[in-house]
């Protein structure tokens, strides 16, 4: 639903062979025949800095995170009390984690049957002939520049309690009460979160189903459409099966996403009421810093790496792996 | 982005917890001698006007009566200041004078040892200050901080909307308390407004009514104990329960915050509701987050916390708190002089004008202006007895977990015997 940062995942089906090889390719031989120590000495300098920065900010923290998962810990001097796996049997019994576990697999499901397809309706539609369609674009993608504070922070205000733009808009339909009262209620919190999340995200996904879309020569849809194919017969068995690689990528992002959903949760409703709203980094947060149960939080920190780790890489086995090979190979090709 | 911040902050307790190892070696080597230059490291929070300059204006006339010392002022947002402590503490190496509430948290900064006892240093003079206000910087009989400001939580209340709805005098018993609560909403008023996504003024509630009900000694002995699963704390949630069974909150207050425009504070400031429970500083967030900037001015009035019928705790007994500073272990023999002098009565009397702060000096009392604070201040010069916020008091697990707790009974999620069976296992988990 809210994809991470960064994934250098392919995510259209352009080619993916290089241009063939250019006459540099002899200077390149050149190169390589040079001594191999003061080759490996380059690829020394230039990986050091990136490697260090990526052993002390990701490897580091992850293993000291496993380490304190062990102790029941506040915090203060060095974590003494080994508890074991104390802190993950008690993960297990916390009505709050287990709680935080329905709610990111609610959050899942609604983002993959709702959002996603609404995107891709979206994609669609954008993808016509129609006249302000480039505006139209813009506009659906700009929420997705905004920070997700300052989402959290609009609709914080919109959803506000009596003067909040929601109860004037409720009020056309005659359920002005209505507006203020999605946040203020244990049983509607989560589906007003998650029109929160899709309104930041689903131009993200538009666009991402517009590029594939538009990565599907012109010349398949036409010749279906020669054939006697309909629109949704063009789309069926045409479109959707090209657009498979981006929409597996879509939910991939999505899930991910979810499972660690932190900051528009904490500001728009900081997990209330009666945790009602709470996700897994929020639950990990509030024992980490409000209430210094270290050991413990760090523990739910781990439960969701592994959770995201295990999840990524069944998903990238078994789902993603058509799209990968492709990726693979053209490195053996590049060779 | 989710993915970018949300791992961040997951890494952050790894970073935090990676930090103090790799700091823990750099100490703080200051010299013992009192008259040899030193440096003070102190980290306050009153980092906006009015207090900014003041604090600043006291560390300046400091330095230029002590040549060899200099006070380095490093002000912090509340949330800021905390973060930045945690750090600071994880790695073993706390300010020389830093901002502190009493209770809990700075018992567990003693345990770990980032806290020095000031006991013999401050006897000469702690006693020029209000008793109640060092309680919560008393741990085992031995002082550990020095509190500026204290205050207390009580019924702010609009004098207007009471008479509006026939009230004629604030009521003084819990059950006169639900009588006015049905005349204001018979007279289509609102009668309380509650932050509820805010969870700590809810808390207010249940902890006034196990000090009337059970009296201080009920909650300082859970505290030692651990156990909270008793009849007093019980009966306490059942009275809530009756006041929560009457909807006198505003409309959707499970979604409101404390100080936004929309918000409790705000929802009183623009007489939207009839009154409200809160500490010394409601009236100032009144009138800040009013839409007319000015709050009730005074239409505002103040009342304590009703008393419960046969309950053991009296109405003199108050539940507040406030700030103040502890010192650090490693600070230099010059900031213990400094904090007396921050302490000292014509530096209250400044302090106190600024009316941000209530003073902890008796004899600087007469520098307060606001009439309701006025009423607040002799309220907790006469009081009989003084609890600190339970957030504050017990350690963080605990207070958290009564805060938690009480917004899950407000909401009407968990039963009064619930609660205190659910608070008892995390205490007795700590």
């Amino acid at each position: 639903m809210n994809p991470p940062a960064g994934t250098g995942l392919r995510t259209d089906n352009a080619p993916t062979e290089l241009p063939p090889v250019p006459p540099a390719a002899t200077r390149q031989r050149g190169r390589r025949a040079r001594p191999k120590l003061g080759r490996l000495g380059t690829i020394a300098i230039f990986l050091a800095p990136a490697l260090v920065l990526f052993l002390l900010l990701v490897i580091v923290p992850i293993l000291v995170a496993a380490y304190t998962s062990l102790f029941k810990w506040n915090g203060f001097n060095l974590p003494e009390n080994f508890v074991g796996l104390d802190n993950f049997t008690r993960a297990v019994d916390d009505p709050v984690f287990l709680g935080d576990l329905r709610r990111g697999l609610i959050l899942i499901a609604l983002s993959v049957l709702v959002q996603l397809p609404v995107s891709l309706a979206l994609a669609m539609l954008l993808n016509q002939p129609i006249r302000g369609r480039a505006i139209y674009r813009l506009v659906f993608f700009a929420p997705y520049v905004l920070s997700e504070v300052t989402t959290a922070v609009l609709f914080t205000l919109v959803f506000s309690p009596n003067r909040g733009l929601s109860t004037t808009v409720f009020g056309w339909f005659g359920a002005g009460e209505l507006g203020g009262s999605l946040f203020a209620d244990p049983s509607t919190v989560l589906y007003a979160l998650f029109f929160v999340i899709s309104w930041k995200y689903f131009g993200f996904y538009m666009i991402l189903y517009l590029a594939g879309r538009q990565g599907i020569p012109r010349e398949l849809t036409e010749a279906a459409t020669t054939d006697g194919a309909s629109t949704w017969q063009v789309f069926r068995h045409v479109t959707l099966p090209l657009l498979g690689p981006t929409i597996r990528i879509s939910v991939f992002l999505s899930v991910i996403g979810t499972i660690q959903l932190f900051d528009m949760v904490w500001v728009l409703t900081g997990g209330g009421p009666i945790r009602s709203s709470e996700t897994l980094a929020v639950t990990m947060f509030q024992y980490g810093f409000r209430r210094f149960e270290v050991g413990y939080a760090s523990a739910i920190s781990i439960i969701m790496f592994l959770l995201s780790l295990v999840f990524a890489l069944l998903y990238q086995r078994f789902v993603l792996r058509r799209d990968i090979e492709g990726a693979l190979t053209t490195r053996g090709v590049q060779r | 982005m989710t993915a970018h911040l949300s791992r961040r902050s997951l890494l952050g307790l790894a970073g935090a917890s990676a930090g103090a190892f790799l700091l823990a070696g750099c100490g703080n080597d200051e010299s013992a001698d009192p008259d040899g230059p030193q440096t003070i490291n102190w980290w306050h929070i009153q980092n906006t006007e009015p207090m900014l300059p003041v604090w600043a204006a006291m560390a300046k006339e400091y330095e230029t009566a002590h040549t060899n010392v200099k006070v380095a002022i490093q002000p912090l947002e509340n949330e800021a200041f905390k973060t930045k402590l945690t750090t600071a503490t994880q790695a073993g190496s706390p300010p020389d004078l830093f901002q502190s509430w009493g209770g809990g948290v700075l018992k567990q900064q003693i345990e770990a040892g980032l806290v020095k006892d000031i006991t013999d240093d401050v006897k000469p003079w702690i006693g020029s200050l209000l008793p109640v206000s060092v309680e919560p910087y008393t741990v085992d009989g031995k002082i550990y901080g020095v509190p500026f400001d204290v205050g207390m939580v009580g019924f702010w209340y609009n004098k207007e909307l009471f008479t509006r709805a026939g009230i004629t005098a604030p009521p003084a018993t819990w059950g006169e308390l639900l009588t006015t609560v049905s005349k204001i909403k018979n007279a289509g008023i609102t009668p309380i407004a509650l932050a509820g996504k805010e969870k700590w003024p809810a808390h207010f509630y249940w902890s006034y009514l196990v000090m009337r009900i059970g009296g201080l000694d009920a909650l300082k002995k859970a505290g030692t104990d651990h156990n909270f699963d008793t009849p007093d704390f019980i009966a306490a949630g059942a009275r809530l329960k009756e006041l929560v069974a009457l909807s006198p909150f505003q409309k959707d207050f499970l979604a409101a915050e404390y100080g936004s425009p929309d918000g409790q504070a705000a929802t009183m400031g623009n007489g939207g509701a009839a009154m409200e429970l809160m500490g010394q500083w409601a009236p100032a967030v009144q009138a800040s987050s009013s839409t007319s900037k000015k709050g009730l001015g005074d239409t505002l009035g103040f009342f304590p916390f009703p008393s419960v019928d046969g309950g053991k705790g009296t109405s003199t007994e108050v539940f507040g708190g406030g700030n103040g500073f502890a010192v650090g272990k490693d600070a230099p023999p010059a900031t213990l002089d400094f904090l007396k002098t921050l302490l000292e009565v014509a530096n209250q009397r400044k302090s106190a004008t600024t009316g941000a702060v209530l003073p902890t000096v008796k004899d600087a009392a007469d520098a307060i202006a606001d009439a309701n604070n006025k009423v607040v201040a002799s309220t907790l010069a006469s009081a009989t007895g003084f609890q600190l916020y339970l957030d504050q008091a017990y350690p963080p697990a605990v207070g958290q977990q009564v805060n938690d707790s009480i917004a899950e009974l407000v909401a009407g999620s968990k039963t009064p015997e619930q609660i205190v069976k659910d608070i008892t296992t995390v205490a007795k988990s700590q």
